[in-house]
């Protein structure tokens, strides 16, 4: 008997009646197997009709996030005997429209990354010839910020985008303080206008679902409190 | 994300697709060449990007420690010293007018990233902050390794990578993510476009264009072990070939020194150039027999032939197939700081804590010197020397323009990468001035593309692609890997053969239209097995060792003979070869030590 069970989603777009349903793939796990390592056994060897999305295989490009026992996590990152458990359960990320099996559109959160105005803002004449200067503190300030690698598994784990796909979300956010942090930057009030929406912070929650759901460990909570009170402070000051 | 902008689509009367796509520039690949040159040429025209994967997912982002510039920020540099470094290690292969213009643009290159708002780690003064790396030395070799590698702690192609997204989204690029190019559209030597696969709603797609420029990097995935994408299929080299267009110096295949024991997966020099130590099973630094000046920072194909030496003659740890990347002396506080990336890498994929333990390590298949030959402005050759394609520009580790020659040193390739990607948008530019209008689409622009799809989609044989693929990767290792021999060489051309046949015989599981993966690994796999052979007959042709290529059976450069590039073309099923000589300028061919 396989040392293991994968309850894997399954959706076809082109069998609508049939809709989302579980299919198990008995799997002899091996050590240092990663989730992926997994998935592509048994696409590789059993079914090769079984989708989702894959690449650097080394939890840097982000494309593999999805939920595995229940948790948010890169399946190439995670080594499947750490979960403990003979049984895995393996879903799309939460929220998002699913495309096929595991792979979900993420067009929202493209949308919202593009709202926050992804880029670095400057008003004042480059140097020529030279970089600006940036002091290690300055630059410590974005630590923790410039890591997003924009799987989508945090806005994913939050309830306020599960209630209204428009929310700018999670990941959405970190990205905005990552440039409002940014000592270079000078276009805070542009970073910050879609922001106080009833698509935005005002509806984050506080409940840390998107620190948990990090598999780079960023803080995507502390940088909506930072952008609060940047936005407290824009409306008083 | 597969939002198509109907503006975009028009019908071209006899062309069998409805949707066909109007753009300026079409660029084929979103890592750092294809999203610089995007950057560049979306300054004054309508520029589409059309990648595979989502823009941020292209493998640019794996890389770690960093890009080359003589910045001086730290120490005394100058672009000769770069020059010379990148000639000799191109073990005087590399073509030296190109070099010069690496080493000159390089600076404009990193400060200008810098400008867009990539997040370099600074020195105490502000300034971008720069490792050392190896080949890259002071004062012409004859002093120690330099301060020469900028960085964003050991991120840096993901921070290049998603800086150069956001300034496409700030410059109004149109991105096609996830889209699978199938072929290109070149006739009489002038480039019309491409046909595309939309991977996400199934259906072909062609891209109109007057100008189309490859970004599509390097082809690590026909090696079993790698530190590449799953994504790292070489996809464009075949797509040249198919078109009629030669391949330039593809023998030349990298092996980074260091790749996570059995994952491949990329432990970065930075490793290295913040001080780490290779050492054997009896806990020698053996690089000071093979290297013993630069030692753990001579250039990756001696380091990593030293290796596999090592694990040759039985001095791997405990007698196995690795070594072990030592970097405890380091201390915890130095790890954390400049080398976040490989502890949680070593941690996560092997349960080492380098902090404590030394990290298994192995040689890992990494970078493809050779691909496109191009001009210095990134303009494809219809002939490899000579004849040019009209509106056909490739940069990146898909083209060979020849900065690398036989031997790239690292942080050499996102230069490169990014150098080029901004000379062919400025070409790209240039080009567009004079050329207003859209070049005709032939009226069978698409079928080659159709026919293939729809053959595989039908296929019903009997072979499974992965099972296909995992010999491939397992023969190339075994036979054309760190060490080539003819008779291994003959072997592996015929197997290649074989596979061949078998590909001709595959299933696939998978029938629909709809997000394929099934479809597009079996695209994949054809492309591999096509530019593969030019690989192997291209080792199996050159009779010398030189960089990366090293030959038992011819273990010496021979100048007299073989100081030319390669190139090869496939002609009914042949492969033909040419060659054309390496510019020298500055730097006469010496040997090579260090």
């Amino acid at each position: 008997m396989a040392t293991h069970a994968f309850k894997i989603n399954r959706y076809n777009p082109d069998d609508e009646r049939r809709g989302h349903y579980m299919q198990e793939y008995p799997l002899d796990v091996q050590k240092g197997w990663t989730i992926l390592d997994c998935l592509n056994e048994i696409k590789w060897k059993q079914d090769g009709s079984l989708t989702f999305r894959r690449s650097c295989r080394s939890g840097i490009c982000g494309s593999c996030a999805m939920t595995v026992n229940g948790v948010n996590m890169l399946a190439c990152e995670t080594q499947a005997l750490t979960l403990k458990s003979s049984t895995i359960v393996v879903e799309p990320l939460r929220g998002y429209p699913v495309i096929k099996d595991l792979v979900v559109d993420l067009e929202p959160l493209v949308e919202s990354l593009y709202a926050v105005k992804p880029y670095l803002i400057t008003k004042t004449p480059l140097p020529t010839d030279q970089e600006r200067f940036q002091s290690p503190e300055e630059r410590a300030k974005i630590d923790g910020l410039y890591e997003c690698i924009l799987c989508g598994a945090c806005t994913s784990s939050c309830p306020s985008f599960w209630a209204d796909k428009k929310y700018i979300g999670p990941h959405g956010f970190l990205k905005a303080y990552r440039f409002v942090a940014d000592s270079r930057d000078e276009g805070t009030r542009e970073h910050l206008e879609a922001l106080d929406d009833k698509h935005g912070l005002w509806r984050c929650h506080t409940i840390f679902n998107c620190v948990e759901a990090c598999p780079k460990d960023l803080n995507p909570t502390k940088a909506i409190s930072e952008l609060k009170k940047e936005l407290v402070r824009e409306k008083i000051g | 994300m597969a939002t198509i902008d109907p503006e975009t689509i028009h019908d071209v009367e006899g062309i069998g697709v409805h949707n066909i796509h109007r753009h300026d520039v079409v660029i084929v690949g979103a890592g750092l060449a294809g999203l610089r040159a995007a950057v560049e040429a979306s300054e004054e025209y309508d520029v589409a990007v059309i990648s595979k994967v989502f823009p941020t997912r292209s493998h640019s982002g794996g890389a770690q420690g960093g890009i080359a510039a003589s910045l001086s920020n730290e120490e005394e540099d100058h672009l000769e010293w770069h020059m010379f470094d990148t000639v000799k290690g191109s073990d005087y292969l590399g073509d030296q007018d190109a070099i010069e213009i690496l080493v000159k643009e390089a600076p404009v290159v990193v400060r200008e990233f810098e400008h867009f708002g990539a997040p370099f780690s600074r020195t105490p003064e502000g300034r971008i902050a720069q490792r050392k790396f190896g080949g890259h030395t002071k004062d012409f070799g004859r002093g120690g390794p330099v301060l020469r590698a900028c960085y964003a702690a050991d991120r840096t192609g993901h921070v290049l990578l998603h800086t150069l997204y956001e300034v496409c989204i700030r410059n109004g690029v149109r991105f096609y993510p996830e889209f699978y190019a199938l072929s290109l559209i070149i006739r009489d030597n002038i480039c019309r476009g491409i046909v595309g696969w939309d991977v996400i709603n199934g259906g072909i797609h062609v891209f109109h264009a007057k100008a189309v420029m490859f970004g599509t990097g390097g082809y690590g995935r026909v090696y079993k072990i790698t530190s590449n994408a799953l994504s790292g299929t070489g996809d464009g080299l075949s797509l040249v070939l198919r078109a009629g267009l030669p391949l330039e110096d593809m023998e030349f295949v990298q092996f980074h020194p260091t790749g996570l024991y059995q994952q491949g997966i990329l432990v970065s020099e930075a490793a290295r150039g913040e001080g780490g130590y290779i050492i054997n099973d009896t806990g020698e630094r053996f690089m000071e027999r093979y290297a013993p000046e630069k030692m753990e920072l001579a250039p990756r194909d001696l380091v990593s032939r030293s290796e596999q030496t090592e694990i040759n003659e039985g001095r791997g740890i405990g007698g196995k197939d690795y070594v072990h990347l030592d970097l405890r002396h380091l201390g915890s506080e130095k790890i954390m700081k400049q080398l976040p990336q490989i502890h949680e890498l070593a941690w996560k994929f092997l349960h080492v804590d380098c902090i404590k333990e030394p990290i298994p390590i192995q040689p890992t298949a990494h970078y493809s010197m050779g691909g496109i030959p191009v001009d210095k402005d990134c303009q494809v050759f219809a002939d490899g020397k000579k004849e040019m394609v009209q509106g056909f520009y490739a940069a990146g580790e898909c083209a060979c323009v020849s900065v690398h020659g036989a031997n790239r040193l690292g942080t050499n390739s996102l230069l490169e990468a990014s150098l080029f990607g901004r000379r062919a948008g400025k070409a790209i530019r240039r080009f567009l001035g004079v050329q207003r209008e859209f070049p005709d689409l032939p009226p069978d622009a698409a079928s080659s593309a159709i026919e293939e799809v729809e053959r595989l989609l039908s296929s019903s044989g009997t072979e499974r692609v992965s099972s296909i693929r995992e010999t491939l990767q397992e023969k190339m290792s075994l036979e054309c890997g760190i060490f080539r021999e003819a008779d291994q060489l003959q072997r592996l051309k015929k197997e290649l053969r074989t596979l061949e046949e078998r590909f001709r015989n595959i299933k696939i599981d998978d029938r629909s239209k709809r997000f394929n993966v099934d479809l597009l690994e079996a695209l994949e796999l054809g492309h591999m097995l096509d530019f593969t052979e030019i690989i192997v007959e291209g080792a199996l042709n050159r009779k010398e060792s030189r960089g990366a290529h090293y030959r038992t059976d011819f273990p010496k450069r021979n100048d007299g003979d073989w100081l030319k590039h390669t190139l090869a073309w496939k002609k009914d099923g042949e492969i033909i070869f040419d060659y054309k000589p390496v510019v020298i300028t500055r730097f006469q061919p010496k040997e090579r030590t260090y």
